[in-house]
């Protein structure tokens, strides 16, 4: 029970946080998140180094498990303090904004620390479910049909994902993944075509996480209408919990050396190839920033799922290094548009124009953070690429790497777009963009992050190595 | 005591540039001098590190770099940031930092958003110093990407004409170029298990070597550039600002050519013999493709950034020629060129200041009205065409010598008699261009136009006095550059 303690404070605080919120304290709520995150982090440090299993073995507390509880916690951080500015735009149930987003928080550490098939889509349905409202949560029409859409959709997938689940247990008569891996070689299943149609329902229901095309129809819709906050939360956080889950399903249930993985392996570069191309060429024309983004989201998932498609350790950790790279190059880019969309009252990319003359130091963070997302030295983005490209050509995916540093010189075009408009263009005034010094501080941290991963790499990927060694091969 | 000198030089102008990034509302002046300062202390350190270069000839068929530096960086995939300086890389250190500082002398009448223009100079001057001392390929690879944001941020906001449309263009074209060399460098990586380049080598002409040596040439055929693949050079260079346009043609293009010799020639020599013919073939044609494109232009900075294109053609020919005294030459000729180019480049800039156009017909008999800078213009022309007694005839000279005497392969004097002619063509253009624009009647709409103030005859005079210093001594760089050279003949098998 102690294994859980950063789960379920967590969800303590977001009770007490709604409670807080009916005794109309509203200027404390976002320091309770805060301390509720905090409080989570401690249980969770105390925890590093541990190696057990649980609750007959659906809990998983190991190096894995517990990177990715860091990760989610400082996100978790870091939306909070962006979220300062936003929050009171809301009229009412502002306590619930934090209590979901603590609770999602809790639902995405399950993700990535549950073993068995139930309790992943239980922790999945958590998490979602706080998305999906979080998404309507601006109560105009395009946050409430971006609400829509992300319930129906994700409805949708989950069903997929639980049918396939069902088509794993028929075969292999066993919920836990250990077991299921077991059974497969045991009972012989593994030319089985049920299996495989089993394995391409869960790549359905997951890839709708992660943003992977022919899975992604809600991020453009999505991203443009919810509140900017929380798109920076999906874009980041959802999607590292999607790619958490898939490493822990696909290798700890159907990993190497069972013949399937090279099937799913396959599948996986080529929805990668697939999801960078449409991504970047779509991204191309759009004018509203968020929209954007979410293209952007939709090729960065591909690039990451070139860690899936190479089935091995330094694909494994490359991932891994690329997931974090991506988190605080995403959260410093969309604390930036948060910023400056708050005093321009419009998301548009035109009207960010001339942004670097009124705010400098704001400018120049979102314009790290898109060169990161190019790729370009001397930021994070440009590690993980070299990292995660040299791990592809190692397992023979040249073909594939081909395919994805040609999809970053096309995605430099429209990233540098932005960066001209806000470097080149007239400002429509000359008002300095105001922020709160939370946003001040989650800004600096992102930005700094982007520019320490870039130069001094060494221990993140010492953290990342030693996450993808869980899974044997 | 072991100083760092190498690390100094690369990282002191992006120390000047986050120096003035923090300077809360500087002056104009402040910037530039605290750009200046630290643009004259790198190139005061590759001074220091030119004279304490130690001149012994070399033992062994390796690279020998010296003030080498060389720490672990990313260990998990063996990246070391490792620096060092050999032969062919030393007069590249030296040119990078003094065009440096003089581009930072040719910005000095700046008046648009100056604190931001000197940042990203300041920033684009360090990419470039690393990419000539860096030895591990990710290192290097890194540092050649450095050089993209600052030159697109200098072009599109600072430049001139169809200035966004150029800065892209420049962007796009380099990033599929290193894309691609990306995709060589781990597939080379992956086969050989290094990223060292003082000791990568890949022999055989096998499948693997050939792809992975033409995915890493494509980048450098995009910058050096080689025809078909020069079409971003005039747009960039006309369009960019002139101090910006001194350092492209003058240290850019020059990454091209080291990279050329260091990673193409250096570590795929099989490969390199192999496809010597057609590389030389493709160099004559820029040569000539160049030089008549460039008798057509009538904008006085396209007809500059044109010949750029035939000249480096003579680079690629001493280069794929593959005997030593071709090599040397085109070595020479990369510093001769950045160092002619560049002052063309900044004298058109002064041009254009006094006179207020570049184009050709409106211009002429300035003579009259601006003696200094017609004289110094001239000196640079001749320069360019190759007259004996600058530096270009000192480079074009052993480039040509080199390959006619060349044994890589037969008929290559057919090319090189080919690429003789060019310097007709570039005669021609140039002499016609000087006399159009300086001698003959002057007109009155210049009177009055004034001539070069004292700062700008600082920058120019010392450019002239290079061009001559080399032309007269070639052997104070050649004596170092065929240390470089050593090597890497040994390695092609002499």
């Amino acid at each position: 029970m102690s294994l859980l303690l950063p789960e379920i404070s967590l969800v303590v605080f977001a009770f007490i946080v709604i409670v807080f919120d009916l005794l109309n304290k509203k200027a404390v709520l976002p320091w309770l998140s805060v301390a509720g995150v905090v409080v989570a982090a401690i249980f969770a440090i105390a925890m590093w180094g541990l190696n057990t299993t649980s609750f007959a073995g659906m809990l998983f507390v190991d190096s894995f498990s517990i990177f990715f509880k860091y990760l989610f916690l400082v996100v978790a951080l870091l939306i909070i303090l962006s979220s300062r500015d936003y929050v009171p735009k809301f009229a009412r149930f502002q306590g619930e904004y934090y209590a979901l987003v603590l609770l999602s928080s809790a639902g995405m550490m399950l993700m990535a620390a549950t073993g068995e098939l139930i309790s992943i889509y239980i922790a999945l349905e958590l998490t979602s479910i706080s998305l999906y409202i979080l998404a309507s949560f601006l109560k105009d029409t395009r946050s409430s049909e971006a609400g829509l859409k992300y319930l129906l959709l994700g409805a949708i997938s989950s069903a997929m994902l639980l049918y396939g689940m069902a088509l794993v247990y028929g075969l292999t008569g066993s919920t836990h993944l250990g077991n299921i891996a077991a059974a497969i070689t045991t009972r012989g299943v593994t030319g089985d075509p049920a299996l495989l149609l089993g394995i391409v329902f869960m790549v359905a229901g997951f890839g709708f996480k992660i943003a992977a095309v022919p899975f992604q129809m809600w991020v453009p819709d999505v991203y443009e209408g919810s509140p900017t906050p929380v798109v920076a939360y999906l874009s980041v956080a959802s999607k590292a919990a999607g790619f958490a889950v898939i490493l822990r399903v696909f290798y700890g249930a159907f990993g190497p050396p069972l013949s399937i993985s090279l099937d799913w392996a396959l599948l996986f570069a080529v929805l990668a190839a697939v999801s960078m191309t449409v991504g970047n060429v779509v991204a191309l024309v759009q004018g509203n920033i968020k929209r954007m983004m979410g293209y952007s989201s939709i090729a960065q998932a591909g690039y990451l799922m070139v860690g899936l498609a190479t089935l091995s350790v330094l694909g494994r950790s490359g991932l891994v290094f690329f997931l974090a790279s991506y988190a605080v190059t995403n959260l410093g880019a969309f604390f930036a548009i948060i910023a400056i969309s708050n005093k321009t009252n419009s998301d548009q990319i035109e009207d960010f124009a001339g942004i670097a003359r009124r705010s400098p130091w704001l400018a120049a963070v979102l314009a790290l953070c898109l060169i990161s997302l190019i790729g370009l030295p001397p930021t994070a983005g440009f590690i993980a690429k070299v990292y995660l490209f040299s791990a592809a050509v190692q397992d023979g995916l040249l073909w594939l790497v081909i395919i994805a540093v040609i999809n970053s010189v096309i995605s430099a075009f429209y990233y540098l777009r932005v960066v001209k408009v806000m470097y080149l263009g007239t400002p429509a005034s000359e008002e300095r963009v105001p922020s709160s010094g939370a946003m001040r501080f989650a800004l600096g941290v992102s930005g700094l992050a982007v520019l320490f991963i870039g130069v001094l790499p060494g221990y993140i990927l010492q953290l990342a190595q030693a996450v993808a060694k869980v899974f044997p091969s | 005591m072991n100083i760092p000198y190498l690390s100094l030089i690369v990282f002191l102008p992006l120390v000047g540039a986050i120096l003035i990034a923090l300077m809360p509302r500087p002056g104009d002046r402040t910037v530039k001098l605290t750009a200046a300062l630290f643009a004259l202390a790198s190139l005061a350190l590759s001074i220091v590190v030119f004279l304490g270069f130690d001149r012994s000839v070399p033992v062994g068929a390796g690279i020998q770099p010296q003030f080498e530096e060389i720490a672990s960086w990313i260990p998990a995939i063996k990246v070391s940031y490792h620096l060092g300086v050999d032969g062919i890389s030393l007069p590249m250190l030296g040119l990078t930092t003094f065009l440096g500082f003089l581009s930072v002398l040719v910005s000095w009448k700046i008046k648009l958003r100056v604190k931001e223009y000197f940042i990203w100079l300041l920033l684009l001057e360090t990419g470039i110093l690393g990419v000539f001392t860096a030895l591990d390929l990710v290192l290097f690879f890194l540092f050649w990407e450095v050089e993209l944001i600052p030159m697109y941020m200098l072009i599109s906001i600072w430049g001139t004409g169809r200035k966004e449309y150029s800065a892209i263009k420049f962007v796009i074209y380099t990033l599929v170029g290193s894309a691609l060399m990306l995709a060589g460098i781990l597939s080379l990586y992956f086969l050989t298990g290094s990223f060292d380049m003082t000791r990568l080598l890949m022999t055989g002409a096998g499948a693997a070597a050939i792809s992975i040596f033409f995915l890493i040439f494509a980048a450098f055929a995009i910058k050096l550039p080689v025809f078909p693949l020069h079409t971003w050079l005039p747009d960039a260079h006309t369009d960019a600002p002139t101090a910006v346009s001194v350092i492209l043609a003058g240290v850019l293009l020059k990454m091209g050519g080291y990279g050329m010799i260091r990673i193409s020639v250096s570590i795929f020599p099989d490969v390199a013999h192999r496809f010597a013919p057609i590389l030389v073939i493709f160099a004559i044609v820029s040569v000539l493709y160049g030089a008549v494109v460039t008798v057509r232009q009538t904008d006085l900075k396209r007809l500059i950034a044109y010949s750029s294109v035939s000249h480096m053609g003579y680079v690629l020919l001493g280069i794929f020629a593959l005997s030593q005294v071709s090599l040397t030459g085109a070595a020479l000729q990369m510093f001769s060129h950045g160092v002619v180019t560049g002052l063309l480049f900044a004298m058109v800039g002064l041009v254009y200041d006094k006179t207020h156009t570049r184009s050709i017909p409106r211009l002429g008999g300035l003579a009259r009205q601006m003696p200094i800078i017609v004289v110094v213009f001239s000196v640079a022309g001749l320069a360019s065409l190759g007259l004996p007694g600058t530096s270009g005839f000192a480079a074009e000279f052993l480039v040509f010598v080199g390959s006619f005497s060349s044994t890589a392969f037969d008929g290559i004097r057919f090319y090189v008699i080919l690429g003789v002619a060019g310097i007709v063509v570039t005669a021609g253009y140039i002499l016609w261009m000087l006399q159009r624009v300086f001698y003959g009647p002057p007109l009155d709409a210049y009177n009055g136009v004034g001539d070069a103030d004292t700062l700008e005859r600082v920058t120019i005079f010392s450019l002239v006095a290079a061009i001559m210093l080399i032309g007269i001594y070639p052997r104070l760089l050649t004596d170092i550059i065929n240390l470089g050279v050593i090597p890497v003949v040994s390695r092609l098998g002499g």
